[in-house]
């Protein structure tokens, strides 16, 4: 028992399943546990679940990326121009949509590193940054800031396919899961970055490249966010430079109530997948009970506080006993 | 038989700061060879010389036998000298398996499907840490943080053994520890150099010293100020030595007139 209440995703399960409970009594009826009200939490939760988990495993290393939600945007706006203003092909415009992902994380990683500075306010400089470029160069370019997207029908298939109500994101989320979860318990780098978050004097002293595993994750983070403003704006059949701004503070929040420290150094990406099915079904559900949805704000918060509150006790847990 | 490691009349300057004079000193593989000094007395800078920060300003570093110039810590790790630090190079958050395996980690299996072997890594743990005595911890995935000083610095020395170190540098390894504690980090010392691996140990305290110390080297501002064998010097004249010549008795009796 005390095993697993020491699990850095023990909290976040007991949570989402105290949530998910409740929300089934409240609404008796109204088919929020239906595959379709099923569906609902999950194509909520999956997007944001593409972002957060490498943003979880960037926490673990002791990193912040504020940068997610522009980004999203950024993704969305290359796919509209490219394949609207200028009718290329659409392939190759999200290869590149990607790419820019990649290069935005390239680019706050190597800030990150080279000058030390805290990566809360590197990257939350490159958000203004990224947004402010994404609008202005759309307004150059078509005189625009968001356009429609006209993508092949194949890309419709893999980034906007649905299943009655479930969409395909779910899958795509299930795989960065999957990915991040190999990654982080299973392989040597994922070692790396629970020790350059645990301790970085430590790892680097250990002969762990701590440089390459922040800027690597930077990467991974850019490239997620990428993908997500690929498959909204295909969704949604247009770009638009403001997609994701909800990103940049709920995929930290789901993170920490997921219990990874905001110090750096535990988590876990069980426990990230939790937190954000949570988001998923308090966001849904609040709207089955017929509530005003203002009060998701309210329900976030309140368990944001408790997560991190929990997430100190369970680190204290951690390391007094065997 | 010739010495693992040995400065020949090493300098070191900062600018015109002289960190260390005309320092000589052998570490035998089997032996442990305590540095001691003062705060201040360029302790270390020689730490730093030892394990491949600094390469001096004059004089030779020869490593058995051949002199040698290191491209850096890295370099010197990989050649065998194995330096572990004062505030231990442990993560708490994570396992013994995992801590013990950092920057080194076993992989089994073919890509995609390559993982970590956290079995092998804690089983290796577990029995290295056992070989050096450390019988408290049964179970590798129990997280560092809960070891103590004492197991964690057995942790570090152990793990540098098994990646097959010849020369340890243990930076105050017992400074921070209760007396406990501090015994069994000592009895590790003595396991380590029965198996033949060269320690250099540095201390300001004579007692933990003289109890496992085969040669002693004083620093007194940068300089040798004295170098000799077990049993040559009396605990007294070596706690003089380290209070830079001065004589303890007159320090006691300064401080009781004060009184």
């Amino acid at each position: 028992m005390n095993k697993y209440l020491k699990r850095p995703e023990t909290g976040a399960f007991a949570a989402f399943l105290l949530t998910y409970i409740f929300f089934a009594m409240a609404t008796p009826g109204t088919g929020f546990v239906s595959v379709n009200g099923t569906a609902g939490w999950l194509n909520l939760a999956a997007e944001l679940g593409i972002v957060a988990v490498p943003v979880g495993l960037l926490m673990i290393s002791g990193e912040f990326d504020l940068s997610i939600g522009s980004t999203v945007g950024a993704a969305s706006m290359i796919l509209a121009l490219g394949t609207n203003q200028f009718g290329g092909p659409t392939w190759p415009m999200i290869a590149m949509a990607l790419m820019a992902g990649g290069l935005i994380g390239l680019c706050n990683g190597l800030a990150v590193v080279k000058t030390k500075l805290p990566s809360f306010i590197v990257t939350l400089a490159t958000n203004f940054i990224v947004i402010g470029a994404t609008m202005g160069v759309s307004r150059l370019i078509a005189n625009v800031t968001s356009s429609s997207i006209f993508a092949s029908e194949s890309a419709k298939m893999v980034f906007a396919f649905r299943w009655g109500q479930a969409n395909i994101s779910i899958l795509w989320w299930l795989l960065v899961a999957f990915i991040g979860y190999r990654v982080l318990s299973r392989t040597a780098f994922g070692n790396w970055i629970y020790a350059t978050g645990g301790n970085e004097d430590s790892a680097r002293a250990a002969g762990v490249p701590v440089e390459r595993v922040k800027v690597t994750l930077f990467v991974a983070t850019g490239v997620a966010a990428a993908l997500v403003g690929i498959l909204q704006g295909i969704q949604w059949n247009s770009g638009n430079s403001t997609y994701g701004m909800g990103y940049v503070f709920q995929a930290p929040i789901v993170v920490v109530i997921g219990g990874v420290l905001l110090t750096g150094g535990y988590g876990s990406v069980a426990g990230i997948v939790f937190g954000t099915a949570l988001f998923g079904v308090i966001s849904s559900g609040i709207f089955y009970t017929g509530w005003n949805t203002d009060w998701i704000q309210l329900f976030l918060g309140l368990l944001l506080a408790l997560a991190v509150l929990a997430n100190n006790y369970v680190r204290r847990l951690a390391l007094t006993s065997k | 038989m010739s010495p693992l490691m040995e400065l020949r009349n090493v300098d070191k300057f900062f600018g015109s700061t002289k960190a260390l004079k005309h320092v000589s000193m052998q570490v035998h593989p089997g032996k442990i060879l305590c540095l001691l000094g003062d705060n201040g007395a360029g302790k270390s800078t020689l730490i730093k010389v030892l394990s491949g920060y600094h390469n001096p300003t004059n004089g030779a570093v020869m490593l058995e036998g051949d002199e040698t110039k290191f491209a850096g810590p890295r370099d010197a790790r990989q050649r065998g000298i194995a330096t572990v630090h004062q505030n231990v190079g442990s993560i708490p958050l994570m396992s013994v398996g995992r801590n013990f395996f950092l920057g080194a980690e076993p992989i089994k299996g073919k890509w995609p499907f390559r993982s970590i072997d956290t079995k092998k890594a804690n089983t290796i743990a577990v029995e290295q840490m056992r070989k050096f005595g450390l019988t408290r911890v049964e179970n590798g995935d129990q997280l560092v943080g809960t070891m103590s000083g004492g197991e964690r610095q057995v942790l570090a020395i152990g793990r540098a053994m098994y990646f097959g170190a010849k020369m340890l540098i243990l930076d105050e390894p017992t400074s921070a520890l209760g007396v406990k504690e501090a015994s069994m980090v000592l009895k590790m010392m003595r396991v380590a150099r029965q198996n033949g691996v060269g320690i250099v140990f540095i201390t300001h305290n004579a007692r933990h010293a003289m109890s496992v110390g085969d040669d002693f080297c004083v620093l007194i501002q940068g300089e040798v100020a004295a170098s000799f064998k077990r049993d040559e010097k009396t605990r007294e004249e070596v706690l003089n030595l380290m209070a830079g010549g001065e004589d303890m008795t007159a320090l006691e009796e300064d401080l009781e007139q004060i009184d």
